[in-house]
């Protein structure tokens, strides 16, 4: 807490520890404290809202197509153009099939933070184990991991993507794999480095002494001590995720119609892009709202867990 | 030369302000040396940046006046002040490893020192360097000026440093800890070199340390300095001859002394910790942990009253009970006594007293190293042919500079390496067989670092207990019942058994510590400097506690010290590591009175003693230690011995075990080929 390391040495007393905040006091004000982790929060949680109660919220079924409603423009042409077609009925207007723009959004969003959680779930599992034990034995193994990570790194993302779902097709299982096996590459980094920062700590040794066996120590002396950073990779690699998502099912290679996700709209609204330009618009706008608010939540974590990281 | 007064530093942190220097007062002439000493926190190291005004970012410097020549530092610009800084006041820093810049050359570093302040071409400049160096005891002085900070020992690199500072002849020199990361030979070495350049540069010193007995060498005038403020300011042979006021006696009380505190006996302590520094303090600071402390104490403000010739003391109490005082140190053992019955009894040994525990018989460690890339590996022998018997209930110090090898011992001793030849006998039994949950059931581990030896996600209660469970020796009941008995063996509060490390001190870290190696009643404690990353007074606290256990439970130490005064306090009998090797291994007594390899003289030499009229020692171990990778042929230490003969360049000294001892030395072997100089210089051994 003070601006020294030799205060920080001898001032936390006990007299002084229990006059003061608790730790999780602090942590709590520093967390909402921090106005990008408050605001990326918020947004987060309406997103993850809308996408849990997706049927008891969306006006209409996303999938009921109308085409004698096709293309119905939101309900702002109403106010600024003076356009009839736009009504209360369908908020965000209708797509080229005549279903309900606005559900479509409310039910994208699980496609997104489904493949947002999982791919980054599946690589962060990938990537701690290859980085942790890279970092922890080092030698030959973080050798050979290096050369993993290389060989990966080498590997243009898109790219492999395009080639694994044209080879194997595509549905949103797929993708979620795809993905989980290509975003791995930050986590080994950032995992490697700091097992080998930890692997030098004395209660490391201390656990070695005790014949503690290395899965011991790396999932419970030392993982503990790296959540931090964990945490934040993962904001980062989710986003990623989710733009991935979007680029391969703009692409039309990601999941598959009639499913909503927001990449495709952004696809299915390209045609329309001079005659209709809120259709690209909106689900743009969902896309980035939700990317930014993961990235502000990646960011605060970092400085709520580490009070120096701080500007 | 340098005229301050009232200064007062203050740091913003989430707690409040943070008054780290409250209103101090002193002045520097030119030639004198000026020390600082104070236990961590005390705002030792913010004064000496204040005074360079290199303060950290938010951090608020005041004073009623602050003049270096005449000249008001106060209201200069800060480019004005860049000007200053370098030029005519110069600091070393304590961290040599991080203080130059890797990416550029140890010549470009220095020559751009004198070419930001002073109108010289880079030629002129490279010949002040080469100078510099060559005065600082760099060998080979023009041919550094190529090379990089990560192709010098650590050594060197303080010595670097320091020419960087004289490179433009300043008139004042800040020195903040400067001898704190280096060896005993190498700190001689840089005080006796200090102190040369002042006389010969005629500069003012500000030394800031914590170690009194580098104080006691060097300085000229001291301050003692706690909790922000000077408590006491005085002559050197005044502060240590009659310090007066009662945070200096304690302090006296706490470094183990030769003559002065019987080995093994106990040390003196100040119980407590420092306050807050937040917000005002009314009172005497200290009065918290002062036994003679009484009401007025608490009340107003002290100021520092003139006692003596040029000696101020901040203390109420009166001049004639502060003097008796001063000759009184069991008043500052009223420690804890804490060892009581515990609820288990720890088992009765079989041995008796005296019995090898641990016997390493021609115990060896090579790693084989890469000099470079595409070259191939050559051995580095760590650890090279090591016999010795650790005896059941003793104390044996392991003393050496750092690299010789003591860790790589530790290790293997703690069956974390496995001996790439000879073997370990634990009571009889080849030890690194039976595995390391064997070996920890026995041997346990006291690290030097408390705050790296914590794992700082778990709570106290998890840490100590952890063996326990690691081993699956007791149920969670019967783990919580036995932690809370031992938090009360070492000494802790109860309620420390859900804290986590970073709500604790140093030293209560160290006895959490100390603690967790006790749980599974080992028989070995290996205490790799258990006490060098502590101050003054925590650490008389672990010495004091580590003896007592040792005595209650008749453990076996092994205790790897560089601090030669603490092992002489705590040992039994000494081993002396030289490159691999154990080069001498006898009694305390013996080894301290009558030291027959001349490498354990000349480390003797090099320690240092808080006697303020000793000077600063001329080092004997002149020449750097030899590269581990190319040891030297025949005995490893004759390059640097002052003793050496014809053959000890070319035959390895036998090991000479007698009564007195164990010794591996040419001096000592009575059989070996012997010319007449050669036995001249025997004799004059003798």
């Amino acid at each position: 807490m003070s601006a020294t390391p030799q205060d920080d040495k001898n001032l936390p007393d006990f007299g002084a520890a229990l006059s003061e905040p608790s730790a999780g006091q602090m942590l709590r004000r520093r967390v909402f404290g921090h106005t990008g982790l408050v605001i990326g929060g918020t947004i987060l949680l309406i997103i993850a809202l809308m996408a849990l109660l997706a049927p008891l919220i969306a006006p209409h079924d996303p999938y009921a197509h109308n085409l004698a409603n096709r293309l119905v423009p939101p309900i702002w042409h109403d106010w600024f153009y003076d356009d009839p077609r736009a009504t209360w009925t369908h908020i965000f207007g209708t797509d080229h099939q005549g279903r309900d723009y606005l559900s479509r959004i409310i039910y994208g969003a699980r496609i997104s933070l489904l493949i947002g959680f999982s791919a980054a779930i599946i690589s962060g599992v990938i990537g701690c184990t290859l980085g942790l034990v890279a970092g922890y034995y080092g030698g030959r193994v973080d050798m050979v991991v290096n050369f993993i990570i290389t060989t990966r790194l080498a590997m243009p993302v898109i790219l492999v993507a395009l080639a694994v779902v044209a080879l194997m097709g595509s549905s949103l299982t797929i993708v979620v794999l795809v993905l989980g096996f290509l975003l791995w590459d930050q986590f080994a980094v950032v995992m490697r480095t700091l097992a080998m920062q930890m692997r030098e700590f004395d209660f490391v040794t201390s656990a070695q002494a005790l014949g503690c066996s290395p899965r011991y120590i790396i999932m419970r002396e030392i993982l503990p001590n790296v959540l931090n950073a964990l945490l934040v990779v993962m904001t980062i690699e989710m986003a990623n995720a989710i733009l991935l998502e979007a680029a391969l099912s703009f692409l039309g290679l990601g999941v598959q119609p009639p499913l909503p996700s927001w990449g495709l709209m952004l696809s299915q609204a390209k045609d329309e892009i001079f005659f209709d330009p809120w259709m690209i618009t909106i689900p743009g706008l969902a896309l980035l709202m939700l990317v930014l608010a993961i990235n502000l939540i990646g960011d605060g974590l970092r400085d709520v867990t580490s009070p120096e990281g701080r500007s | 030369m340098l005229d301050v007064s009232n200064l007062t530093v203050d740091l913003p942190t989430p707690a409040g302000t943070l008054h780290a220097v409250r209103g101090i007062d002193f002045t520097v002439k030119q030639g004198e040396t000026f020390c600082i000493v104070g236990e961590s926190g005390s705002g030792k190291s913010l004064t000496s940046l204040a005074l360079m005004g290199l303060l950290p970012k938010g951090a608020a410097r005041r004073a009623d006046r602050l003049a270096f020549k005449e000249q008001d530092l106060l209201s200069l610009r800060e480019h004005r002040m860049a000007d200053l800084r370098g030029n005519r006041m110069a600091m070393i820093f304590q961290e040599p490893m991080t203080s130059l810049n890797p990416v550029h050359t140890v010549g470009g570093q220095l020559e751009e020192a004198l070419l930001r302040h002073q109108p010289v071409s880079r030629k002129e400049a490279r010949e002040r360097a080469v100078h510099l160096l060559d005065r600082v005891g760099v060998p080979a002085p023009a041919s550094r000026l190529r090379q990089f900070p990560h192709e010098l020992s650590g050594g060197l690199r303080q010595r670097v440093m320091i020419a960087m500072a004289l490179m433009c002849g300043p008139d004042l020199l800040i020195a903040d800890e400067p001898t704190t990361a280096l060896d005993v030979s190498i700190q001689a070495q840089i005080l006796r070199l200090l102190r040369d350049l002042q006389d010969e540069f005629h500069m003012g010193l500000i030394l800031v340390t914590h170690d009194l007995s580098v104080v006691a060498r060097v300085a000229d005038r001291v301050a003692v300095m706690y909790a922000g403020n000077f408590v006491e300011t005085g002559p050197v042979h005044e502060i240590f001859r009659r310090p007066r006021h009662p945070y200096t006696q304690g302090l006296m009380n706490c470094i183990p002394a030769p003559g002065k505190t019987p080995p093994g006996g106990r040390l003196g302590a100040i119980a407590g910790i420092v306050p807050s520094l937040v917000g005002t303090i009314t009172g005497c600071a200290f009065r918290n942990r002062c036994p003679f402390a009484f009401d007025d104490c608490a009340h107003g403000r002290i100021d520092l009253a003139h006692i003596g010739e040029k000696h101020h003391s901040r203390c109420l109490l009166p001049e004639r009970q502060a003097a008796a005082n001063a000759g009184r140190p069991e008043l500052w053992q009223a420690e804890e006594a804490h060892v009581e019955a515990l609820h288990q009894p720890w088992e009765k040994r079989d041995a008796r007293p005296g019995e090898p525990v641990l016997t390493l018989d021609a115990v060896s460690q090579t790693f084989k190293v890469r000099r470079a890339m595409f070259q191939a590996k050559i051995p580095l022998h760590a650890v090279n042919e090591v016999n010795l018997d650790i005896r059941e209930g003793e104390v044996l110090g392991l003393v050496g500079e750092s690299g010789c090898g003591k860790s790589t011992l530790a290790k293997i001793l703690l069956g974390l390496i496995e001996p790439t030849s000879g073997q370990v006998l634990f009571d009889g039994e080849p030890m690194h067989s039976h595995g390391r949950k064997f070996i920890a059931r026995h041997i346990q581990p006291v690290f030097q670092d408390p705050y790296s030896a914590l794992n700082p996600r778990k709570t106290v209660g998890f840490i100590i207990g952890q063996p326990l469970m690691v081993h699956g020796l007791a149920g969670r009941a019967e783990v919580e019942r036995r932690v809370k008995e031992l938090i009360d063996l070492v000494g802790l509060p109860q309620r420390v058994f859900n804290s986590l490390p970073n709500q604790l001190s140093g030293g209560q870290r160290q006895r959490v510590a100390i603690a967790r190696a006790l749980i599974m009643r080992p028989k070995v404690i290996i205490c790799d400097e258990p006490t060098s990353a502590l101050d003054v007074s925590v650490q008389s606290q672990i010495l004091n506690l580590l003896l007592d256990l040792q005595r209650e439970f008749s453990l076996t130490y092994l205790l790897i010290s560089h601090n030669l005064a603490v092992v002489q306090h705590m040992a039994h009998r000494v081993a002396v590591m030289y490159l691999g090797r154990l080069v001498e291994v006898t009694n305390r007594a013996n080894l301290f009175q009558d030291p027959r390899h001349p490498y354990t003289q000349a480390l003797l030499d090099s320690a240092l003693t808080p006697d303020p009229d000793a000077g600063v020692p001329d080092p004997k171990l002149g020449s750097l230690p030899p590269n581990p990778l190319d040891p030297p042929p025949g005995c490893a230490f004759h390059p640097r011995c002052p003793k050496a003969m014809e053959h000890c360049r070319t035959q390895m000294p036998r090991t000479i075990d007698d009564k007195a001892g164990r010794v591996e030395c040419h001096l000592h072997d009575q059989t070996a080929p012997i010319s007449i100089a050669n036995k001249r210089a025997r004799i004059s051994a003798a």
